[in-house]
């Protein structure tokens, strides 16, 4: 972790001493993105997307920043002191939602364009969020994830959290919503791990003894979609039942190496630090944010916003075989 | 009287079976009841551990995160130092869990802290420490090594080494509670502290070796759960404690001390695993399976507490038929 901090400090060093060769530092926009702290691979990853549109760009300084520890006071200090540095935008993943609001509307009186990324600002605080994915696109994700592997059609289960869990909930319905877009899929059953190991272990035990024909277990919870996995393995249904869901490549390696998961999906860091760049730097450039307005995310396309002045990114993005080992420590 | 509450509770558990194979036939062949024996192994060896510690009077409420901290110390020593054998992994899970339920038994014993104060402390720093060690890091499955994920699955004849390990604690157990001296100590000291005193049993002593053994059973099943659900973070187990003492209730462990059978306590961890097992079969609500898991520990605790309650005595005789007056005990 330490030698790739050094190593993009030195990138960001050299990239800074060649332009400075080239006099064209003046004309730099200087774009900050601040992370709720550093040290964390999910960050890092997302620095590594910042990284890729600032060279996509050519004219952006990128500042790549964040409090040692995940706390609002940190960032609070980060943010003044960019203020100081008089940075032309800062992209932040907030600790607190209201606490950095002061500081960030201070930012924004001096001219500096603020978006906040991952966890948002209130919408006083910044001009634009940027939501990693939206509730119908996780809904539509988690079921074309099972189906994708299952041409012919088949039985598959839902393993979800508790069953009070509003974000499971919601994604859960949104899946029932696009159904029909997948015809001779079947949804069997929809039980509750309650994000404990022992009990997802069980719920998908019990789903692979009440349905012998079960095809797929989607599981859009971290916890359940490896406490399944491991089920499967165990029963000796590699390969017969697929475990699919939401859940982190570093946590789903091994089942993804065993075939107990084909494939899985979560947002994509990379694309998100890319994305909040891009919309910083359109913002810069001068085109306007507000309920309704259409910013550029350059090869992530265009962000839509709603009328809080937030937006989706993208489809979570998916993980199988092909790419795990490119992820799996990253976070 | 104990006898018959055991084979009672048998009766509840197969009446129990019973019914969830009316609506799940699978549910009752040997191969299906053999994978809920191996579900419930965790489960049976932390209730015998906490049910020596609650034949001493005592309560242990740090079982669950004790499971925890060892298991994430076992996880982390694998994925450093995969060459480490599994011998020794296991060897250092049963040490460090007894050093932690020692932690217990000292401050139970030697401060004279009510253990439910103590064990509350305990849960939370042990907890505490998982974090401190992982700062929320999960060790995931494909850091641990082969062999290490391996062992609880083992099989020999047709049983998974996990099942066998809890047969042979069950028995080990059975033997040191009924058969050596300080087994038989724990009844003395829990049942009737002040005549087991006078008998020259070492009290404090006692309850202090019962977090021991609690605690290296914890620290056992610290490296069973992780190997078995592939899993290390600051969570596991969370609350599981509340499900061990529940186990010991239903199986007719006197929360006040002294009186339980080792059957017994086997046997209510079962219907607690039948019952876990079951409900993800038998397709019922989960708002109702909670409150199904609730009734039938209420009910199993109100019959064991009937079957308890001794017919009231009487202290002093009105006429003088009578020569020895009966004493308070």
């Amino acid at each position: 972790m330490k030698i790739t901090r050094r190593l993009l400090l030195a990138t960001a060093v050299a990239s800074g001493l060649a332009m400075g060769g080239a006099a064209q530092a003046q004309d730099n926009i200087r774009i900050a993105l601040v992370v709720k702290a550093l040290g964390i691979g999910f960050f890092e990853a997302a620095a590594k997307g910042a990284e890729e549109a600032a060279a996509e760009l050519g004219n952006v300084e990128l500042i790549y920043t964040g409090p040692t520890d995940t706390t609002a006071e940190g960032q609070i200090e980060v943010i003044n002191s960019l203020i100081a540095q008089r940075v032309d935008a800062i992209a932040i993943s907030a600790n607190d939602p209201d606490a950095l609001v002061p500081a960030l509307k201070k930012a924004q009186q001096r001219g500096i364009k603020v978006i906040s990324w991952d966890s948002g600002v209130a919408p006083e605080g910044r001009a634009v969020h940027l939501n990693p994915s939206s509730n119908p696109l996780i809904g539509n994700m988690i079921i074309k994830l099972a189906a994708d592997h299952l041409p012919d059609g088949g039985q598959v289960a839902v393993l979800s959290a508790t069953s009070t869990s509003t974000n499971q909930n919601t994604w859960i319905e949104e899946m029932n919503k696009v159904m029909s877009d997948y015809p001779g899929i079947e949804v069997v059953s929809t039980v509750y791990g309650d994000d404990l190991a022992d009990k997802s272990y069980r719920e998908a035990e019990g789903l692979m003894a009440t349905h012998p024909d079960l095809a797929a277990i989607i599981a859009p919870t971290s916890v359940g979609i490896v406490a399944a996995a491991q089920a499967v393995t165990d029963a000796g249904k590699v390969g017969q039942v697929n475990v699919t869901g939401l859940g982190l490549p570093s946590e789903m390696a091994g089942h993804i190496e065993s075939g107990a998961s084909k494939s899985f999906a979560i947002w994509n860091p990379i694309d998100l630090g890319y994305s909040a760049v891009m919309l910083a730097h359109d913002l810069v450039d001068g085109a306007e944010a507000g309920p309704g307005a259409t910013l550029s995310m350059g090869r992530m396309g265009e962000l839509t916003l709603d009328d809080n002045s937030e937006g989706a990114m993208a489809d979570p993005f998916i993980y199988d075989a092909s790419n795990i080992d490119d992820f799996k420590d990253i976070f | 009287m104990k006898i018959s509450r055991d084979i009672l509770l048998a009766i509840a558990l197969l009446l129990l079976i019973g019914l969830v194979a009316m609506r799940f036939p699978g549910f009752a062949t040997p191969q299906s009841l053999a994978s809920v024996f191996n579900d419930s192994a965790i489960l049976i060896i932390l209730a015998l551990g906490q049910m020596a510690v609650i034949l001493t009077r005592c309560i242990d409420l740090s079982m669950a995160s004790n499971l925890a901290l060892v298991g994430m110390i076992t996880a982390m020593t694998n994925a450093a130092y995969p060459m480490v054998p599994v011998v020794v992994l296991v060897m250092m899970a049963i040490v460090l869990g007894a050093a932690l339920g020692g932690i217990n038994g000292l401050l139970v014993w030697k401060a004279g802290i009510p253990p439910i104060v103590v064990t509350l402390g305990t849960l939370t720093i042990f907890r505490g420490i998982i974090f401190l060690l992982t700062d929320g890091q999960w060790v995931n499955a494909h850091e641990m090594s082969a062999s290490y994920k391996a062992f609880p699955r083992a099989e020999l004849l047709t049983l998974p080494a996990l099942s066998w390990l809890a047969i042979a604690i069950i028995v080990g157990m059975a033997i040191f509670l009924s058969r050596s001296p300080a087994g038989r100590a724990m009844y003395a000291a829990g049942g009737n502290p002040d005549a087991a005193v006078y008998a020259g049993i070492d009290t404090g002593r006692t309850r202090a070796r019962a977090f021991v053994v609690a605690g290296a059973l914890a620290g056992l099943c610290g490296y069973l759960w992780v190997s078995r659900y592939a899993v290390a973070y600051v969570d596991v187990a969370g609350g599981f404690e509340l499900d061990v003492i529940a186990a010991c209730v239903i199986g007719g462990v006197s929360i006040a001390g002294g009186v339980g059978t080792v059957l017994g306590c086997v046997l209510g961890a079962l219907f607690l695993g039948v019952i876990k097992n079951a409900l993800p079969v038998v397709d019922i609500s989960p708002f109702w399976q909670l409150a199904i898991s609730g009734a039938a520990i209420i009910i199993a605790v109100v019959l064991n507490a009937r079957a308890e309650r001794r017919p009231g005595r009487l202290i002093l005789e009105q006429s003088s038929d009578s020569s020895l007056p009966v004493s308070h005990s």
